[in-house]
């Protein structure tokens, strides 16, 4: 008995967890009558595959999975190149900046995003640049607190011999970030990449304030706007929230190693 | 030039991504926001300074007091329950039981589902006449609340929604969980203590620097609560929801009202000030939380 009761709860939690999204799948293969029928049906009475057909025609939601796409690969680069580079700086030179910088950079992590956010549209504004990619751009080549630390945390882990015998070589802090800690850091870049697909992809805020045109639209930004226009049709409604969903499913499965090491070290996700 | 020198130099070009971010994307929009903050202010018009006029006007303003009333009703609740039941699933996952991996997988898998998606899922989930959870309860005859119609059920609702989103909290203190060494355990097993005094006495103990980290995100985190409440605006109330608040505007949160106030209605002077009573109300409880912590927060070495 002692061992089946916590698999009873587990199970039970399991189910809490799992079914709202059994639920979304479900609904998004009913045909409408069927969606909205008063049941308890989780398996559609005919698998509808028009719904997924529909949302790609009634709205261009294979663009905006492009633009999302298109925005989280840059990202990532800007990220992968800023925040290493930073995290190098605090962990592999000697500089007073290390002990100095570091603390403030932790403490930007609890910054609310809207303390800062009229200001910045207010330069973007003045640059001409509302209404483009760059303000969603710029952001990530300038690091990020959070993959700083996540990065730095991973350096100082490294043996210190190889970089100190590059240092006696002559190697300069180029010669050491380029051909010594990068290569060996491809676990914490996997993370860091990750992490910023997620943001990138889930970002809601970002693409609201700073993009009007639809043809430029994110997922989220499109999601959003396909809830607006069909309102009462909840199968297509589960189908386009399905499609926005299952790309980071399967980047999970992928990466699963990474998001919970990530997140146990940082404490924080993305 | 001497190494030291080189070395400095070298610190600060790797540094320069996040220093000029920092300058111009952080520390400039503080000071600036101040500034703004005393002014009347639109993208149309420059600033004409007015003194403490917003600040004046937003605590006579019904709407202000109200989305910073229901910013802190979800900041007093979501936050303790999203930790007691992150706390809660980490410790059941922590049992030494077969199929681990798979649990935490299933727990954590909701956490990822962005935002938006999230929750629309829980609109339709919440449905009053079609929704799953409604048809559930009313199997078991407990009444079943209009969630996003009634007032009185819509921060509830979104408290649900938040709770089906714990899975980072639970994976954290499940790595918090199996750092906390074994031996410490078996020595109160000696001395024949039981699993709510070992929970008391070693677990909380051991666990509070993560409780205390994670507290103070959480709260953060519940202070810019955005996108449930956009989207719940536009896909849950319908109509007669009112605008973006939801019903009798019970789901109006600070960040929300900011959004309004600075890209609906241009008003950049009174949307500042708004974000820095944010920044001083969010300073302020995280210092007061930290204040606090050293009753409560013991940092052990091993």
């Amino acid at each position: 008995m002692k061992k089946i009761l916590p698999h009873i709860v587990l199970i039970l939690i399991g189910i809490m967890f799992i079914f709202p999204f059994l639920w979304l799948l479900s609904t998004s293969f009913k045909s409408g009558t069927d969606a909205s029928a008063l049941s308890l049906n989780l398996i559609p009475k005919k698998i509808n595959w028009e719904n997924y057909k529909e949302i790609f025609v009634k709205v261009p939601f294979l663009r905006y999975c492009i633009n999302t796409l298109f925005l989280a690969i840059i990202g990532i680069v800007g990220q992968m190149l800023t925040s290493s580079m930073v995290a190098y700086s605090l962990s592999g030179i000697n500089w007073w900046g290390k002990k100095v910088l570091f603390p403030i950079i932790l403490s930007t992590i609890l910054l609310p995003y809207q303390v800062t956010m009229i200001p910045v549209y207010l330069i973007y504004n003045k640059l001409h640049l509302v209404g483009t990619y760059w303000p969603l751009i710029i952001p990530y080549f300038l690091a990020s607190a959070i993959n700083i630390f996540l990065m730095r945390q991973f350096f100082i882990t490294l043996p210190t011999s190889l970089m100190e015998a590059a240092s006696i070589d002559g190697a300069s802090h180029f010669t050491i970030y380029t051909k010594i800690i990068l290569p060996l850091s491809k676990p914490v870049l996997a993370a860091v990449s990750v992490f910023t697909f997620l943001n990138v992809w889930s970002d809601f805020l970002g693409p609201l304030i700073y993009i009007n045109n639809q043809s430029m639209f994110t997922v989220s930004l499109g999601l959003k706007s396909f809830i607006g226009e069909h309102s009462v049709e909840w199968n297509l409604i589960m189908a386009a929230s399905a499609v926005t969903t299952i790309p980071i499913i399967i980047i999970f499965f992928f990466a699963q190693k990474q998001f919970i090491e990530g997140i146990t070290l940082t404490g924080i996700k993305g | 030039m001497k190494k030291k020198h080189k070395d400095t130099i070298a610190g600060l070009l790797f540094a320069s991504p996040w220093i000029i971010g920092f300058l111009i994307f952080t520390l400039y929009p503080i000071i600036i926001s101040l500034y703004y903050g005393f002014t009347d202010f639109s993208i149309f018009k420059p600033p004409i300074f007015v003194g403490l006029d917003n600040y004046k006007a937003l605590f006579k303003d019904e709407l202000f007091i109200k989305s910073l009333n229901n910013t802190l009703y979800m900041t007093a609740f979501a936050t303790p329950i999203n930790l007691l039941f992150g706390l809660g699933t980490a410790m059941l996952l922590n049992m030494k039981i077969k199929g681990m991996s798979f649990y935490r997988t299933i727990f954590y898998i909701p956490s990822i589902v962005p935002q938006v998606a999230a929750t629309i899922l829980w609109v339709w989930i919440l449905n009053a006449r079609y929704g799953l959870l409604n048809n559930i309860l009313k199997i078991f005859g407990i009444y079943q609340p209009n969630w996003f119609q009634d007032p009185n059920y819509t921060k509830p609702a979104l408290i649900i929604m938040g709770m089906w989103a714990t899975g980072t909290i639970m994976i954290i203190f499940l790595a918090a969980l199996q750092d906390i060494p074994r031996s410490f355990y078996e020595s109160a097993d000696i001395d024949g203590a039981n699993n709510w005094n070992k929970f008391i006495k070693i677990t909380l103990p051991t666990l509070s620097p993560v409780i205390l980290y994670q507290l103070i995100v959480s709260i953060i985190f519940n202070f810019q609560i955005f996108t449930q409440a956009w989207v719940i605006g536009e896909a849950g109330g319908g109509g007669n929801a009112g605008l973006f608040g939801g019903p009798e505007n019970s789901i109006l949160f600070y960040a929300t009202y900011i959004f309004y106030n600075a890209f609906s209605y241009f008003k950049m002077g009174k949307a500042s000030a708004m974000a820095w009573i944010l920044f001083i109300i969010t300073a302020f409880i995280t210092w007061l939380v930290f204040k606090t912590s050293n009753k409560w927060v013991t940092y052990g070495g091993e």
